[in-house]
């Protein structure tokens, strides 16, 4: 059989020469590439894919109104059509868009004004919302909508396609709005408005529970979410103070690549060396350039220009060899102990509440801080494991947990030590609520999807420190709830004899029942205060209140001590239970 | 003859209720209990005291161990220590049973008030109630209440007759001899095939004896074999009283015991078993009490003899295979126990018996005798040992 096929095949077979293969040859557009490998981007599936849109188009409407000194106050409503089809509409109260600008923004993959910057923000290619513009169009075939309005101008509506060979944008229709726009109650902002295959699903990785999260760690920003089943849950905002802007930095000489430094000389708009590496990089002085120049055996005269790919190399070696300082760290803006600690305390129904900032550090070259924040007790959960929430730049991540940096830092602290359980290698049990923040001019994803952080030795080790300040918090307030309880318990037991024992000396000897009660009644209580102001492990005196009393990273929810587990508290299904607010109430000195 | 008797009853109560009470107004004896109902007034006086000058309030009981105890060679008794443990309020373990004692106390001084006694079990209604404002009661059985009701005893340096308590029923005798029992003549030549219940109260005031003709006293362990001895009408060819403990004798078995050996002058033979429990039983008839060593100079028989079962009889007496038990580890740390308490330590003879016992591995139920003959032990085994006079002291 195969004697009498091989010739036949051989006869068929026309190998390639190099003309006809170049004749097949030709550019891949960036969004054809996306197109067919949108998984890179987080829409493998309709109910991720449905997550992501939203996702992209909040962080781009949190990221505008920051950037504009706006406190943000994001609209979104997620409108089933039919069975699989969604409407997503994400309107901000942000500065709006120049009408030139909105269809690069919305219809051209990596066009956007964060990837060529060094900044702390949220976005950070410019990929996401064209993406799901896009994924938009190839799944219903409905252009995107956007409305976007500048302060003292009128509001546009653009409709939206892109072409995806050409990478391109096409407008279908453009219309302006009348003078007297009810859509924007501040006189600007954006609305997008995307028709999306998609799936609507409760519970982890849900729509819902990332909005949770973006409360939790933008207490600045007020939320407004109208679910599928024509629900309204308000996020309320609970700081009026924007964060801090950010500083633009540029890139330190360590955190870059030999492909990158080759694309620098290229791009600089300096002529020689020495300008070069002290205009475009940070931490380079004259000094330290002169030093560099020498390392690659060059100097701070030498011509830009002439620095071909041999001399680039060099000069990334002598880059490595030099010591440079740290860059800045002023360029990143923690969310802070404090708002951690609102943003928390508004969507977590736990009793104690710890938060922990560490100082700046840097992993290859680009400046990070880690924050942590946790709550214990109170509603939460008591059998499962406790839940972790990652954050990178403010926004929540919800994928690929166990291969996140932070994650396996809540994995590899011991919390055995702070009064928990936690299986081997695992992350503790108990009802607690783990809060892992990243901030970074560049966070380093897994993908492109933003799903988790890399594993950096750096990264892991500052979120460990933090965890373990918070940790240790934690610790001194199960211990000091212990023995509160045993002292309570104690006293109790006290109380409820004395009453007894009055009673019989008043009947054996006439001894007045009351006064002897109350006698004794103080004597219990003197005794059992005793016992609180008892040392604790590490020697000093426990007043009322504790140590914890006093600490601003602290909040201790008296009134939540003894509530019963309630269902999925964190990530609540109803409505109702969202807007029941938690006092807050502060445990103050007695 | 039983309608008489009965009638006979309800007129007397009827007609002369006065004459009825008279002889149990004796019972009452109106020193002591003034001298009790001080103490326990005293006791609650410290505790208003200390508490009023917010000191802690506290009693001391003297500690019922074998710490506290020591065998006095002398009198060939135990006799309780002066070591005692501090009972406080403000202690988390004792806070309970402070409480309870001083409603034990309160209750002991009603029933000295209402000139009554009452049970062990009495006395646990008695304190028994749910603490106001909680659901926890001030006894969760009766076994608290009794334990509490023993510190007391100590405590206050009260027996618990002075404290108008008695404990449960047990015991019986049968005999040569005629007592009075709380105005009651009873003869005990005449108590059928049940006995006579030995009271648990058998103090003077309560008891006296009226006609004694036996010779000595045979006490058994157990009823079973004290109805054997019963029914063979032993006391009678014998002339002897016979009397059983079910088991360790009650408090009213051993006071009757040390009052019919003090002053009737009645040597006393114990029959037991052969076995740790069995020996411990005479050595509690003999010396006393760990528990109770502060009662030991009422209770305690320094002479009482033991006659058996003893662990040579095996061979002596050619006993069958199967009356064999063997001992298991309890028993053996039991009988090594035993005989290490000071007061078996000396006796040679004591020694050899426990050490040959063990050496059999296992022990023996008087019992056992009937393998031989249904009657054997009392038309055998009792008469022999009487006649050889072979005991161990």
């Amino acid at each position: 059989m195969t004697k009498t096929k091989t010739p036949k095949k051989k006869k068929t077979r026309t190998n390639a020469t190099a003309e006809t293969m170049a004749a097949g040859q030709r550019d891949i557009s960036v969004s054809e590439f996306f197109a067919k490998n949108r998984h890179l981007l987080g829409f493998d599936n309709p109910r991720k894919a449905m997550l992501t849109a939203i996702k992209e188009a909040v962080d781009n409407a949190l990221d505008a109104c920051e950037e504009a000194g706006i406190l943000p106050h994001v609209y979104v409503r997620v409108l089933q059509v039919n069975e699989t089809r969604f409407k997503l509409t994400i309107r901000d109260n942000g500065p709006g868009i120049v009408r030139e600008q909105i269809e690069n923004i919305f219809g051209k993959l990596l066009y956007g004004s964060k990837f060529h910057r060094l900044k702390m923000s949220r976005g950070q290619q410019g990929i996401g919302i064209s993406a799901a513009g896009m994924y938009g169009l190839m799944t219903t075939g409905k252009p995107v909508v956007i409305i976007s309005k500048i302060k003292r101008k009128k509001a546009h509506e653009v409709v939206l396609k892109m072409d995806t060979t050409k990478n391109r944008p096409s407008v279908i229709s453009d219309t302006e709005h009348a003078e007297d726009d009810k859509l924007f109650a501040e006189g600007h902002g954006t609305q997008v408005t995307i028709e999306l295959e998609g799936k609507y699903q409760k519970g982890r990785q849900s729509i819902d529970e990332y909005l949770e999260q973006t409360a939790i760690a933008n207490p600045h920003a007020q939320i407004t979410y109208a679910t599928p089943t024509n629900e309204t849950i308000e996020f309320p905002r609970v700081i009026d103070e924007l964060p801090e802007e950010p500083k633009e930095i540029k890139p330190h000489p360590k955190g870059i690549e030999l492909g990158t430094l080759i694309q620098m000389l290229e791009r600089t708009d300096q002529r020689q060396l020495g300008g070069f590496l002290t205009k475009d990089f940070c931490r380079v002085g004259a000094t330290k350039a002169r030093e560099i120049a020498k390392g690659a055996d060059l100097t701070g005269q030498s011509w830009v220009k002439t620095i071909g790919h041999t001399e680039a190399e060099k000069l990334y070696d002598s880059i490595q060899k030099t010591r440079i300082i740290a860059p800045n760290t002023d360029c990143l803006v923690p969310i802070g102990s404090k708002a951690l600690l609102a943003g928390l305390l508004k969507e977590v129904k736990a009793e104690f509440f710890a938060a922990s900032t560490r100082p700046p550090n840097v992993y290859r070259g680009n400046p990070f801080q880690i924050e942590v924040a946790i709550g214990y007790g109170g509603g939460l959960g008591r059998d499962d494991s406790a839940k972790v929430l990652r954050f990178a730049n403010r926004v929540p991540l919800l994928y690929s947990q166990s291969s996140c940096c932070s994650f396996k830092a809540v994995a590899e602290t011991s919390w055995k030590n702070y009064g928990l359980t936690q299986p081997r290698n695992s992350i503790p049990s108990g009802p607690l609520v783990v809060m892992v923040h990243m901030v970074s001019v560049w966070v380093p994803f897994t993908s492109e999807s933003k799903e988790a952080i890399a594993d950096y030795d750096e990264i892991r080790k500052e979120m460990k420190l933090a965890l373990q300040e918070c940790g240790r918090k934690l610790g001194t307030y199960l211990r000091r709830r212990k023995r509160m309880a045993r002292e309570s318990e104690r006293r109790s037991v006290f109380e409820r004899y004395i009453g007894e024992i009055s009673r019989c000396c008043n009947s054996l000897v006439g001894a007045d029942t009351d006064k002897l009660y109350k006698a004794l009644l103080k004597q219990a209580k003197r005794r059992t205060d005793d016992a609180d102001a008892e040392l604790d492990d590490e020697g000093n005196i426990i007043d009322d209140g504790g140590r914890l009393g006093n600490d601003d990273d602290v909040i201790i929810v008296d009134d939540l001590q003894d509530l019963p587990e309630q269902e999925d508290t964190l990530f609540g299904k109803s409505a109702k239970k969202k807007k029941k607010k938690i006092t807050k109430k502060k445990r103050g000195k007695k | 003859m039983a309608k008489k008797k009965i009638t006979k009853k309800k007129t007397s109560n009827k007609t002369t209720t006065k004459v009825a009470a008279t002889p149990r107004k004796s019972v009452v004896d109106k020193k002591r209990d003034a001298a009790t109902k001080k103490k326990i007034e005293t006791l609650a006086t410290s505790v208003v005291k200390r508490s009023m000058a917010q000191k802690e309030p506290s009693f001391e009981i003297p500690t019922r161990s074998i710490s506290n105890m020591t065998y006095n060679k002398k009198k060939r008794i135990l006799e309780m220590g002066t070591n005692t443990q501090t009972r406080s309020l403000f202690n988390l373990g004792q806070s309970r049973k402070f409480m309870q004692s001083l409603l034990l106390a309160k209750g002991c001084r009603d029933l000295i008030d209402a000139e009554k006694t009452l049970s062990l079990r009495g006395m646990y209604y008695m304190g028994l109630h749910t603490i106001p404002g909680t659901k926890e009661k001030t006894f969760n059985d009766q076994g608290e209440s009794d334990g509490i009701l023993e510190d007391l005893e100590v405590s206050l340096d009260g027996l618990r007759e002075e404290l108008h308590i008695f404990a449960k029923k047990r015991g019986t005798m049968v005999g040569n001899i005629t007592v009075v029992d709380n105005g009651d003549e009873i003869n005990c030549r005449k108590m059928g095939s049940g006995g006579y219940a030995i009271p648990s109260i058998c103090e003077p005031n309560v008891m006296q004896f009226k006609k004694c003709e036996a010779d000595f006293i045979l006490h058994v362990e157990k009823d079973t074999v004290w109805s054997r001895f019963n029914e063979d009408r032993f006391w009678e060819t014998h002339n002897c009283v016979l009397t059983e403990g079910s088991g360790q004798p009650p408090r009213g078995v051993r006071r009757m015991l040390h009052r019919m050996h003090k002053e009737l002058g009645l040597p006393v033979y114990c029959l037991l078993d052969c076995d740790p429990w069995g020996h411990y039983i005479y050595s509690v008839i003999k010396q006393g009490s760990i528990n109770l060593a502060f009662e030991s100079e009422r209770m305690a028989i320094p002479d009482a003899k033991f006659m058996g079962i003893r662990s040579k009889d095996y061979d002596r007496l050619d006993l069958s295979d199967d009356v064999k038990i063997e001992l298991n580890d309890r028993d053996i740390t039991r009988a090594k126990q035993i005989a290490a308490y000071p007061w078996f330590e000396g006796k040679r003879e004591w020694q050899r018996e426990i050490k040959t016992m063990l050496n059999n591995g296992f022990k023996m139920e008087v019992e056992s005798l009937i393998t031989k003959d249904i009657s054997y032990v009392t038309e055998e085994y009792v008469p022999q040992r009487l006649k050889e006079g072979d005991f161990l002291d």
